[in-house]
């Protein structure tokens, strides 16, 4: 009985209850991951009124009319490669290779800017040709979920920006690097959002 | 100066977003980065095609959809099942399992409310 008793411990010197909390980096990413997964139920919220609402178009604009697949793979393909630019530049926070960090994040945050750029374009358009927000339900839904998306993605570039900011000022002391990994989870979850963005809204349309 | 102390133990759990393998040389994100860019050409050419039977089209995307997120989890955010992962994998379980809920709980009660609703040009006859 007490033969088998010890052999529950995996692979670690001590036992769990004497190894102390987790190193703070760990706790941090943990609970910036669970922020994200609550996140990720916001939009959860959004996607399910598009999907409700996506016929009630009230005579109005439907979706097959009002989107350009081209226009949408452009943005899709600025959404992923920023996020593969922010991965390198998370590896080049970890080898605290300042040069590598700027050139990378530079290159992240002119993709996400073009991205924004084109989101804005669209929608001033649709705007204009008489497909507001207010035009349909349908319409109503759809501005909802992609604007909150588009603030998201605003909002992560400001995010950089104070980012570069603090390794300027700061350097990469543990608390900027920590605050540095956050922002790569947040920027490469925002692109998860983006695929069921343009499945269900644009590609789905009919 | 290095970041990441080495040798942590298991038990203590492990962050998401960094290679659990320590491989800091980004292949990971190159994979993904192929992968996700199959899966995305994939999905838009699907869209467009007249080569795959329609009815069969929304399945196919959203098949290609949940892939691509599964691509992206891995290679991207690093979260994988090991059993120094155990905190990551849960929470991210559960947010599928309330996202889930979520989406599909709505379209059903949407739907049968739709079902049940009695049109309008009805409750005018009705109402004669």
């Amino acid at each position: 009985m007490s033969a088998t008793g010890e052999s529950l411990e995996i692979g670690s010197a001590l036992p769990l209850s004497q190894q102390g909390p987790a190193p703070t980096r760990v706790v941090a990413g943990f609970g910036f991951w669970l922020f994200l997964l609550s996140d990720i139920i916001l939009f959860a919220a959004l996607f399910a009124a598009y999907a409700v609402l996506s016929d009630a178009s009230a005579g109005g604009p439907i979706g097959a009319e009002l989107f350009d697949k081209r226009h949408v793979f452009l943005e899709t393909l600025c959404l992923l490669t920023s996020s593969v630019t922010c991965g390198f530049g998370s590896l080049a926070v970890l080898r605290t290779d300042k040069r590598a960090m700027y050139l990378w994040m530079f290159a992240t945050f002119v993709l996400g800017a073009i991205f924004l750029a084109m989101e804005a374009s669209e929608f001033a358009d649709m705007v204009s040709a008489g497909a507001g927000p207010s035009r349909s339900a349908f319409l109503s839904a759809f501005f909802a979920l992609v604007g909150t998306h588009g603030l998201h993605v605003s909002v992560g570039l400001v995010w950089l920006l104070i980012m570069l900011l603090q390794v300027a000022t700061l350097g990469f002391r543990p608390m900027v690097a920590r605050r540095f990994f956050c922002f790569g989870l947040f920027w490469h979850a925002l692109d998860i959002v983006w695929i069921g963005v343009f499945t269900i809204v644009y590609l789905g349309a009919h | 100066m290095v970041l990441q102390p080495q040798g942590q133990s298991p038990a203590q759990g492990h962050e998401p977003g960094v290679d659990a393998r320590g491989s800091h040389n980004g292949r990971s994100y190159l994979v993904g980065l192929a992968f996700a860019l199959i899966l995305t050409g994939a999905s838009f050419w699907a869209a467009s095609t007249s080569f795959v039977y329609a009815p069969a089209v929304p399945v196919l995307l959203g098949v290609l959809a949940i892939a691509q997120m599964g691509i992206h989890v891995a290679f991207f955010l690093h979260i994988s099942s090991a059993p120094d992962q155990a905190n990551n994998f849960l929470a991210l379980v559960f947010g599928i399992f309330v996202t889930g809920l979520v989406v599909f709980g709505s379209m059903a009660i949407m739907s049968h409310l739709n079902h049940a609703m009695v049109s309008m040009d009805q409750l005018m006859q009705m109402q004669r």
